[in-house]
């Protein structure tokens, strides 16, 4: 129950709001953040009943909607999810209490999107159909589509139009991919009447069971990868971020960044390895060298600059590389890893653009030369922008370096990976995030205020204190003891990687490196 | 037979109808009668369709002799379920095309008959068993095609439309009746029930039901726009009056593509036969595909570069075509049910966007261009929204119908084996995106330019129809795929 009302209230909410009176701004606004922060508090009590020793799906929830097709409304949550549906209740609040200033037309619409944009997004986390999730993965298109095309900046048109291309490429081969799985599973092994199954637990225990040939399972694997890539985003597949993030408005920035980018990475989880992990084995090595790249590549564009918000753009290309990583080391600390950075990025990132956007309605530029001295005029913003900022590098005892340490050390152990090169090269990254990061933060923040318009500015106001002090709160708690959330995915993801290990090893045709085959034995031998 | 009677109702009281508003007109010219009264027959004849579908069952087993239609029309469900589709997109043309008449000065009663007289072929094509009485069909609907392109007399365009249609379409038609006299030469039987069972046995003189069967596909491919006989339909869709372009788009082309589903099933693709047979029907099964593929490529990559709406709207239809060939090529229930389905899901978004462009258009605005559309949602946000609403749905995003349909016709071609073609088909929607989602833009993220406002009336009723059933589609598609999986059965 806790799960469909978490899901189902942002859109109850977007409904009643279509039948408000466009003029009462005050009355939208204070509504949506209410809804947004009823469906938190619900969100809670769905945490305090989870239960993280099961690894199986909780608070499952189904109902059978095209029965011909097989195809179900199926809802639930496991330790791989759970955090990730929190994120989202958790960051949404946030966006809204941002977008009071951020949005200054069409208030209703705004609201109205943001909302369905948190449901569409809670739904691919919680989706256990393959049919809803896809349904999910394209709702979560069309609100973004306007957000970014109605509230974004000067070149706002173009980069709707290429995140929304970029984002349909992928998805509609990964359609392909989940007609071919359900064809497969319900008919060529299974027998149903409809011959056809979209149920996510249905297929991932038939296909345990019945693996699909190799050749095929490339195919679906690589069908599936490149829709999630292009949301992660992995380098190549990037292109799009900068654009959309640099042009929209600052809460769409956030959503961005906090949520929309982990749909991706979840997606990662869920289908590649999951469902497809003898194929996870065979590209493990080559996703994680574009992660690599990734990683470095992202953070030496952004060292080049000039622009924050597009400099933050780019440090999300690098951070995500972490958590491609993380996923494709196939261990069980790399995939903790993953899942803690999915929540330190959506946190750090969104915290870091929200400090843009709080720059940008004082003084309404983005270029880092126009700032400077920004401490002596706003000395509580460059706190919080500087633990954003701190996060964000990796500073021991803040988030952000417990789930790029647990990243690395799992592409470290990595049996599936086997070379310590991936590690060294992306500790790089971390290197490289201080220097930008804080070269950046010493040219807006410290030394003389050089430009004049900089001497009037405000510092926070109580909205700005109110949705940066929750954020800052959970920074701390996940850099200072970040047990109460692996806790969460420890188990799910202990049984998600032994599955994959023992499945892989059952099939060997896949693995013609036998020198990796021995490395997994061994590696498991050791857990024992 | 009094249930044949009842089986044949809905034809019976379509083709009544349109002799007699035909004849009333002669008598009384009164403008208003004349429509509500066109108005009325189609709703019966919907109604009626509902109670026919409760007798069709017990006709099926009698000996052909025995029957007043002596085997030339047949009854099964997936007709009665065509049925429906083309006098919904009767009634919902009729509806709108009223306003527009008058908004573009002319307003005559023979519109509404020919619509009836359109609807009446459309349906002899869903119910024939026979290649004679599909001919028939297909020409009854065809002229009143003709005649209904060239509506707006004083149109350069609507003339040229009607012109080039009439030309085209009667060569092709020649092709269709060419190829019918070769099966008949081939067979000696016109009967398509007869001609499966013949083509199973291979009693037939193979060289000339060959070339037969070549000569019908060219004649039925012009008529769905397939390519390469694709040229005339943005001609005759920009240039005909925008509600008839709304409706022989999608009646049209669902019809169309009735006829070939029968030529296909009861003709190329036997379920067992001789090894002739096979060949030929693998072979024409490949070339039906390769159509299908360049249909939908040529279609969308076309209708990318179009500023005028009208025309981007009449080449996605190509577009259309291509994927619901996609069903034909399938050759198995689930592609016959994606056929059924989105022909339905298409006849909602697409009448729906060309009815929301009918109301835009007056005498002086015969077209409507993209740029036309720019800051639209200002002023209508209902309009833009509505409109919003069908490029998705067209572009086949979820949760709207669009989706539901090319997924039905994914999951049919793929479970047939035919993973390339569906690799095509999702390569031409993500071309078809750019387009349909570049109206959207163009309503929404752009400032106004010129003015231009919807007329509200009787035309919304329609659109909201095509409004609610392409979201109720969408969103519970269940009762639909049972219904004509309940009606195929």
């Amino acid at each position: 129950m806790e799960l469909i009302l978490t899901l189902f209230i942002p859109l109850a909410g977007a409904i009643i709001l279509l039948f408000v009176n466009h003029e009462k701004h005050n009355f939208i606004k204070y509504f949506t953040l209410s809804v947004s922060l009823l469906t938190f508090i619900v969100s809670l009590f769905l945490l305090s009943k989870f239960d993280f020793n099961n690894t199986n799906f909780q608070f499952l929830t189904e109902a059978i909607w095209i029965e011909r097709l097989n195809a179900g409304f199926r809802i639930g949550v496991d330790g791989i999810s759970i955090l990730l549906v929190m994120l989202t209740t958790f960051i949404t609040p946030i966006t809204i209490l941002s977008s009071f200033s951020a949005i200054e037309k069409r208030n209703k619409e705004y609201y109205f999107l943001l909302l369905l944009l948190q449901f569409a997004m809670t739904g691919v986390f919680v989706a256990l159909d393959l049919f809803l999730f896809y349904i999910f993965w394209e709702l979560v298109l069309i609100p973004m589509y306007f957000i970014i095309g109605l509230w974004g900046g000067k070149n706002r048109i173009y980069s709707a139009v290429k995140f929304f291309i970029y984002t349909v490429v992928g998805s509609l081969f990964m359609l392909v991919a989940i007609i071919w799985l359900g064809l497969y599973v319900g008919g060529n092994i299974l027998h149903l009447p409809g011959g056809f199954t979209s149920n996510f637990m249905q297929i991932r225990d038939v296909l345990s069971q019945n693996p699909i040939p190799f050749d095929i399972e490339k195919w679906l694997f690589l069908a599936f990868a490149l829709s999630f890539c292009i949301k992660v985003p992995l380098f190549p597949l990037h292109t799009w971020l900068p654009d959309a993030h640099t042009e929209a408005p600052t809460p769409g920035s956030v959503i961005l960044a906090g949520i929309l980018l982990k749909l991706g990475t979840y997606g990662l989880i869920r289908f590649n390895i999951e469902l497809l992990p003898h194929s996870a084995y065979f590209f493990a090595p080559y996703i994680s060298i574009l992660a690599v790249i990734g990683i470095i590549y992202g953070a030496l564009v952004s060292a080049v600059q000039t622009d924050v918000k597009r400099l933050v753009a780019f440090s999300s290309v690098s951070h995500l590389g972490f958590v491609v990583l993380g996923i494709f080391s196939i261990t069980v600390e790399g995939m903790q890893g993953a899942i803690i950075q999915m929540v330190n990025h959506g946190l750090s990132t969104g915290m870091l653009f929200l400090a843009v956007g709080i720059l940008y309605e004082r003084r309404h530029t983005r270029e880092i030369a126009e700032y400077g001295g920004i401490a002596r005029v706003m000395p509580a913003f460059s706190v919080f922008f500087g633990i954003a900022m701190l996060a964000s590098v990796g500073l021991p005892g803040l988030n952000g370096f417990v789930g790029e340490f647990l990243c690395l050390l799992g592409a470290f152990k990595s049996p599936v990976l086997n070379s310590y090169l991936f590690t060294i090269f992306g500790a790089t990254g971390v290197i490289f995030a201080a220097v930008y990061l804080l070269t950046m933060f010493q040219k807006v923040v410290f030394g003389p205020i050089t430009n004049p318009h900089n001497h009037s500015l405000k510092d926070l106001n109580k909205r700005e204190w109110a949705y940066l002090v929750p954020i800052v709160i959970f920074i701390v708690w996940i850099g200072v003891y970040p047990k109460f959330f692996l806790n969460y995915s420890e188990k799910t993801v202990k049984s998600v990687v032994s599955k994959v290990h023992t499945q892989s090893l059952g099939n060997t045709s896949t693995l013609n490196n036998l020198n990796l085959l021995k490395n997994i034995e061994s590696n498991l031998g050791a857990k024992k | 037979m009094i249930y044949e009677f009842y089986a044949l109702l809905p034809l019976v009281i379509l083709s009544f109808s349109s002799l007699l508003w035909l004849v009333i007109d002669g008598i009384w010219k009164n403008k208003s009668l004349n429509f509500w009264g066109t108005f009325a027959s189609l709703v019966i004849t919907f109604v009626s369709i509902f109670f026919s579908i409760q007798y069709f069952d017990l006709i099926t087993g009698i000996a052909r002799n025995q029957l007043v239609t002596k085997g030339f029309l047949s009854f099964n469900g997936f007709s009665y379920y065509f049925d429906l589709v083309f006098v919904f997109a009767g009634i919902l043309t009729l509806l709108s095309s009223r306003d527009y008449q008058r908004a573009k000065y002319i307003e005559l009663n023979e519109f509404y008959t020919l619509i009836l007289i359109a609807v009446f072929g459309m349906m002899i094509i869903s119910h024939s068993n026979n290649l004679l009485t599909l001919f028939l069909g297909i020409e009854t609907m065809s002229l009143s095609f003709y005649v209904l392109a060239g509506f707006f007399r004083k149109s350069n365009e609507s003339v040229e439309s009607a012109m080039k249609y009439f030309l085209l379409g009667a060569f092709a038609t020649g092709f269709l009746v060419y190829g019918i006299a070769f099966v008949y030469g081939a067979t000696k039987s016109l009967y398509l029930d007869e001609l499966s069972v013949l083509v199973q046995n291979g009693s037939f003189q193979k060289v000339y039901f060959t070339i037969g069967l070549v000569l019908v596909l060219i004649g039925l491919a012009f008529k769905i726009a397939a390519f390469p006989f694709h040229q005339w339909a943005a001609d005759v869709y920009t240039g005909s009056p925008t509600t008839v372009a709304g409706f022989m788009s999608t009646a049209g082309k669902a019809s169309a593509i009735f006829g070939l589903y029968l030529v296909a099933r009861y003709l190329i693709f036997p379920f067992s036969g001789i090894e002739f047979a096979k060949f030929t029907s693998s072979q024409v099964q490949l070339v039906v595909a390769i159509i299908s593929a360049l249909t939908m490529l040529v279609g969308n990559f076309i209708a990318l570069v179009q500023k005028n709406v009208k025309r981007m709207l009449a080449y996605s239809s190509i577009a259309h075509a291509g994927y619901l060939l996609m069903g034909i090529v399938a050759n198995n229930a689930e592609g016959w049910n994606a056929i059924g389905f989105y022909s339905l899901s298409y006849l909602f978004m697409q009448i729906g966007a060309f009815l929301v462009l009918s109301t835009i258009e007056t005498s002086e605005i015969n077209f409507v261009t993209m740029e036309d559309f720019s800051g639209f949602s200002r002023k209508h946000p209902f309009v833009a929204g509505t409109m919003s609403v069908f490029m998705l749905s067209l572009a086949g995003i979820p949760p709207f119908a669009g989706f539901f349909g090319k997924y039905l016709l994914f999951v049919s071609a793929i479970k047939a084996g035919y993973l390339w073609l569906t690799i095509i088909a999702v390569i031409a929607s993500i071309i078809s995106m750019y387009y349909y989602i570049g109206l959207i833009l163009y309503m929404y993220f752009k400032e106004p330019k010129l003015e231009i406002s919807p007329r509200f009336g009787l035309p919304f009723v329609s659109i909201v129809l095509c409004l609610v059933g392409t979201i109720i589609l969408g969103i519970v598609p269940q009762y639909i795929i049972d219904f004509t999986y309940y009606l195929i059965r």
